[in-house]
């Protein structure tokens, strides 16, 4: 079963370009990126693993508090623990700057 | 000699005599080893069975686990690794009720049943070296079963790599009158090299089948992930190159297989061959050998071998402890000791932290035990000689001052089943006291530790001024794991400032570079390269 959730987080910085790090295997996930125009971001994230909302939202959390950019993030993942998350993200706000 | 001051010596030509029909030169057959065991033992005898995490002497075990409970029982075990299905047995059988070890790990939610069940009692969990100590002390053996590749007509040993704790087990028991038993691959004419003298010896028996061992210490590069990666980046720089690292023990596991194997690249890179790493204290982990092959490594010395490192080992005289005839020799009373007082630095993982960074392995329904990582892991408060890396674990500039050992920590700070590391309370508080335990079974005590490792950064816990900062420099790395998302923002900034915690970019750890393609070897098969193929992985590593 795939669970999806959805967050936003209130965001002004910009990035310059796409970026998709990570693949979908067991224990780690894929994070695509792309820029996005308003003053928030939007994340998608469609999970093997239920019932991790709250784990999510923290992780996401405190990327974009530390990393405010307005993007689009997309995360396709199957059992990754939130230290892959993390780095996907942050190895796709790398890429994208 | 008046016999009141030798009973224990009277008490052993007694057994001998009750199998002396069975015994032969000093061996007795295969097929006699059962009714050889019964015959010997009596109620109350204290039987060390040598069982560790590598080498298992279980023909003597599995024959040990059928003697009859009416004749032996009560034996008060020590052992090792309580490792092996039989080594249950002889609780279950009413054969031994007492045990004092080390280690329990496969078979730890069998011994937890038993000690439910009231059908053993736990005398403590011990480091190794703290187990070998008390052989020497209040629990020397009456009988020891011991394990060797080889014997000759005079009972001399040769263990080849794995000689492991034979030698200590025998020296202990043989030297107070009691009984060892070895049981052997080989008998031969003579052996390639004495590892434990024949007079140690008393009786010999040749094995039905060669001795178990397992390949503990092999991990498959294939298993490594980015964020192992970024871990042992973050360790090179923000421990090993900041502090001279030069002596030092991993424990196993991919966070510090990944360490071995960025050295050859990442570390190359930051130009630290020769300046970290040269001493090590480790088994021939065979994900050691690209470092090894690139002129990082001066030594190392093993507590044990390891399937298929026995060529490549040999070949490398220069680094490895190697005997006359050529090949390892091993020896854990020694190695434990090496890793408890000449080295720099331990570095392993854990299941379990709490936040004043005590740790275990132990969970709930599991009695563990912890093998080498309480004594590595600890500082050794009697070390007299100084290095750099250890002086610097202290700030006093008083007249008379020590140092301390770098005890490292290195998690996730959530474990793949989703389950947090960081824990407001060890699970083993609570199994110590279903276990009647009179303490908790802590793996490293938090004071000990020295930094934690996470892949949100470094905890430099020794540079902490009080606990409150302590906890704080521990919460800002635990992640958003309960306990790390009490940190507060502000004070990890100051914490940062003050060099008490470190992220990825205060150690210039860039995570984009954190990737596989960092590793000096990404598969087994690359390790057989690096080897010149002297390295011949067990089956189970070869996937060509």
């Amino acid at each position: 079963m795939i669970e999806t959730l959805e967050y936003r987080y209130d965001a002004g910085e910009r990035v310059m370009r796409r970026a998709h790090v990570g693949v979908v295997a067991s224990g780690n996930c894929e994070v695509l990126l792309e820029p996005a125009q308003g003053e928030h971001a939007a994340i998608v994230v469609r999970t093997s693993v239920t019932g991790y909302g709250q784990t999510w939202h923290a992780v996401l959390g405190r990327f974009f508090e530390r990393n405010p950019v307005a993007v689009r993030i997309e995360i396709n993942d199957f059992g990754a623990t939130p230290a892959v998350v993390a780095l996907r993200l942050e190895q796709a706000l790398e890429s994208a700057r | 000699m008046d016999p009141a001051w030798s009973t224990r010596r009277g008490r052993k030509s007694e057994r001998l005599a009750r199998v002396s029909r069975l015994v032969r030169n000093g061996r007795f057959d295969t097929d006699d080893a059962l009714e050889v065991l019964q015959a010997l033992i009596e109620p109350g005898d204290r039987v060390c069975l040598e069982g560790n995490n590598q080498k298992q002497a279980d023909f003597l075990s599995r024959m040990l686990a059928e003697v009859d409970p009416q004749h032996v029982h009560d034996v008060h075990v020590l052992i090792s690794v309580i490792g092996r299905p039989e080594h249950i047995a002889l609780f279950e059988r009413g054969i031994a009720s007492r045990v004092d070890f080390s280690y329990s790990g496969p078979q730890s939610l069998r011994l937890a049943q038993q000690v439910a069940d009231g059908r053993v009692r736990i005398g403590a969990i011990h480091t190794y070296l703290e187990l070998f100590a008390r052989y020497f002390v209040d629990l020397t053996p009456d009988i020891a079963l011991v394990a060797a590749d080889e014997a000759d007509a005079y009972g001399n040993l040769y263990t080849g790599p794995n000689t492991e704790e034979t030698p200590t087990i025998a020296e202990a028991t043989a030297f107070r009158d009691g009984v060892v038993i070895a049981q052997v691959n080989r008998i031969v004419d003579r052996v390639r090299r004495v590892d434990v003298p024949g007079d140690w010896i008393d009786l010999v028996v040749l094995a039905d089948r060669p001795y178990e061992i397992e390949p503990l210490f092999t991990r498959d590069p294939e298993q490594i992930g980015d964020v192992q990666v970024l871990m042992a980046m973050l360790v090179v720089r923000g421990i090993y190159e900041r502090h001279r690292v030069r002596s030092l023990n991993h424990g196993i596991g991919f966070d510090t297989a990944a360490i071995e194997l960025i050295l050859p690249t990442y570390g190359e890179r930051l130009g630290l061959r020769g300046e970290i790493c040269t001493h090590w204290v480790l088994n021939p982990h065979p994900t050691l050998i690209p470092a090894i092959e690139s002129g990082w490594v001066r030594s190392v010395h093993s507590y044990g071998g390891e399937l298929g490192m026995e060529r490549y080992v040999a070949a490398r005289p220069d680094v490895f402890f190697i005997g006359r005839d050529g090949s390892m020799r091993s020896n854990r009373a020694f190695s434990q000791t090496a890793g408890l007082y000449a080295t720099d630095l331990f570095i392993g993982s854990t299941l379990q932290i709490d936040r004043d960074a005590n740790s275990s392995t132990a969970t709930l329904g599991r009695i563990a035990g912890f093998g080498g990582a309480p004594n590595l892991g600890s500082d050794p408060h009697g070390r007299r000689h100084t290095s750099s890396a250890w002086l610097e674990m202290t700030s006093s500039d008083e007249e008379i001052r020590r140092g301390k050992k770098i005890v490292v920590q290195l998690v996730e700070t959530f474990q793949e089943s989703g389950v947090p590391t960081f824990v407001e309370r060890l699970d083993a508080v609570e199994l110590g006291r279903v276990a009647g335990l009179p303490i908790a079974p802590v793996m490293i005590y938090g004071d000990d530790v020295t930094h934690v490792v996470t892949e949100e950064g470094v905890a430099y816990l020794y540079r902490a001024r009080n606990i409150d900062e302590r906890r704080a420099a521990l919460a800002a790395i635990a992640g958003v794991t309960p306990i790390g998302l009490r940190a507060n923002g502000r004070q990890t900034a100051q914490l940062r400032r003050d060099g008490i915690v470190a992220f990825p970019e205060d150690l210039g750890v860039r995570r984009n570079e954190a990737n596989r393609t960092l590793l000096a070897a990404r598969s087994v098969r690359e390790l057989v390269e690096w080897s010149n193929g002297l390295y011949d992985p067990p089956k189970r590593f070869r996937s060509w």
